[in-house]
């Protein structure tokens, strides 16, 4: 089973409920890190990374002597990552997506697969736990390619070892969060009660209802703001899942990059039900699957 | 130099310069031979993500133009309008495509050696 822990708001608590997730899986699990613009999960888990490599994009490579300036590529790229200029044909690799659209549309076999770096994927253990993150390079905007990079490094993991999975995705609603969740089982949105929570809240759950996936809630910071999210859910179907309360000495353990289900056992609790509740919202999912 | 490109917000010579280069509404074309005057829509430049940069630099190239007259161009259009010897001129703003051609007619407007706007702006 995977299990993706999602919000269309930063800052909800994606990290604090993963890391705690990971504290109370008792199955085999790989924590993965695909908030890969700025990876935070490892200053919690402290993992030890036992393998790092680097992650490339094919782009294409020109040979001059051979092009004849047809177009072909130009007009298939819709990024303009390749582009004719008149005779000149020209490559911008920073926005190429890597699809090979263009190597296998040129006539005259012009064009080759060349690399170019995207980040680094990093494989370790944090605990009893398997720990897998992407980093993307500081300056590349390709995470969505980057991502599915690092999902298929965890398919590698997940097929050798039957494991499930747990996934911290980056926050909002556009590509790479969307890419994050999409091959999950579950998606858990954490979202808190005030009025830019609620609205992103809507958001995630409106980017992420046309993936029908199992989706299920965490109200972080319980008592704060108002009642609009829960009554969404209720109205929406949407389970609440848990909620953890607005409290300082939670702050003050995340910002000492304490894992908070270590360190309070009241929360611990909280994450034993959330667990469970994941799981009965993963089969209830699978049980509809079947009779879809 | 016989055809200039002029980032415009409308076909005219009366409408107001476009400072955006990739993201201009369009440009006003004119032969500097015959004088005569065409525009070329930008639309499909302007919803683009990315690259509308380097879209408009194709239009331009194969509108056959020498010479761009704009406001700011990015890093990527810059190289692509500079990889088959256009000669961009940058800075002009708030005049309208009219005056922007008599300028260049009575000459001293500079060539650009570098691009003026960062990515995507």
């Amino acid at each position: 089973m995977i299990v993706s822990v999602a919000s269309g708001k930063g800052g909800t608590g994606k990290t604090t409920v993963a890391a705690s997730l990971s504290r109370v899986w008792d199955r085999p699990v790989t924590l993965v890190d695909m908030d890969v613009e700025e990876p935070n999960l490892h200053l919690f888990l402290h993992p030890v990374i036992e393998g790092k490599s680097s992650a490339n994009l094919e782009i294409p490579v020109i040979d001059e002597s051979r092009c004849t300036s047809c177009g072909q590529c130009s007009d298939l790229c819709q990024f303009k990552a390749i582009a004719l200029m008149g005779s000149v044909l020209l490559t911008f690799p920073e926005l190429c997506h890597g699809c090979g659209g263009c190597i296998a549309v040129c006539p005259e076999g012009a064009l080759s697969p060349g690399e170019r770096e995207l980040g680094e994927i990093s494989v370790g253990k944090a605990g009893g736990a398997g720990f897998l993150m992407g980093r993307l390079r500081v300056g590349e905007a390709m995470s969505p390619p980057f991502m599915r990079m690092v999902k298929a490094k965890l398919v590698e993991i997940i097929g050798e070892s039957e494991r499930d999975a747990i996934i911290d995705a980056p926050p909002g609603v556009s590509c790479p969060a969307v890419n994050a969740v999409m091959d999950s089982d579950v998606i858990v949105l954490v979202t808190e009660p005030t009025p830019f929570g609620f609205h992103d809240f809507k958001l995630a759950w409106e980017a992420f209802s046309p993936l029908s996936k199992p989706m299920g809630a965490i109200i972080n910071r319980a008592g704060l703001g108002n009642d609009d999210v829960y009554r969404f859910c209720t109205k929406s179907q949407i389970p609440i899942l848990a909620e953890l309360p607005f409290d300082r000495a939670i702050a003050e353990a995340y910002a000492r990059g304490r894992v908070i289900a270590d360190e309070f056992p009241r929360l611990r609790e909280i994450f034993l039900s959330l667990r469970d509740g994941i799981r009965e919202l993963a089969d209830t999912g699978s049980r509809e699957a079947a009779r879809a | 130099m016989s055809k200039i490109a002029i980032t415009s917000e409308g076909p005219s010579l009366e409408d107001q310069m476009d400072s955006r280069f990739g993201r201009a509404a369009g440009f006003v074309v004119i032969d500097m031979d015959t004088m005569s005057s065409h525009y070329i829509e930008n639309g499909q430049s302007q919803i683009m993500a990315q690259g509308a940069g380097i879209q408009a630099a194709q239009l331009i190239a194969k509108a056959g133009a020498g010479w761009v007259l704009t406001g700011y161009v990015g890093p990527k259009a810059f190289q692509a309008l500079s990889a088959v010897g256009i000669k961009v001129v940058q800075d002009l703003r708030d005049i309208t495509v009219g005056e922007a051609l008599e300028r260049f007619k009575s000459g001293g407007l500079k060539i650009a050696q570098a691009p003026n706007r960062e990515s995507g702006k």
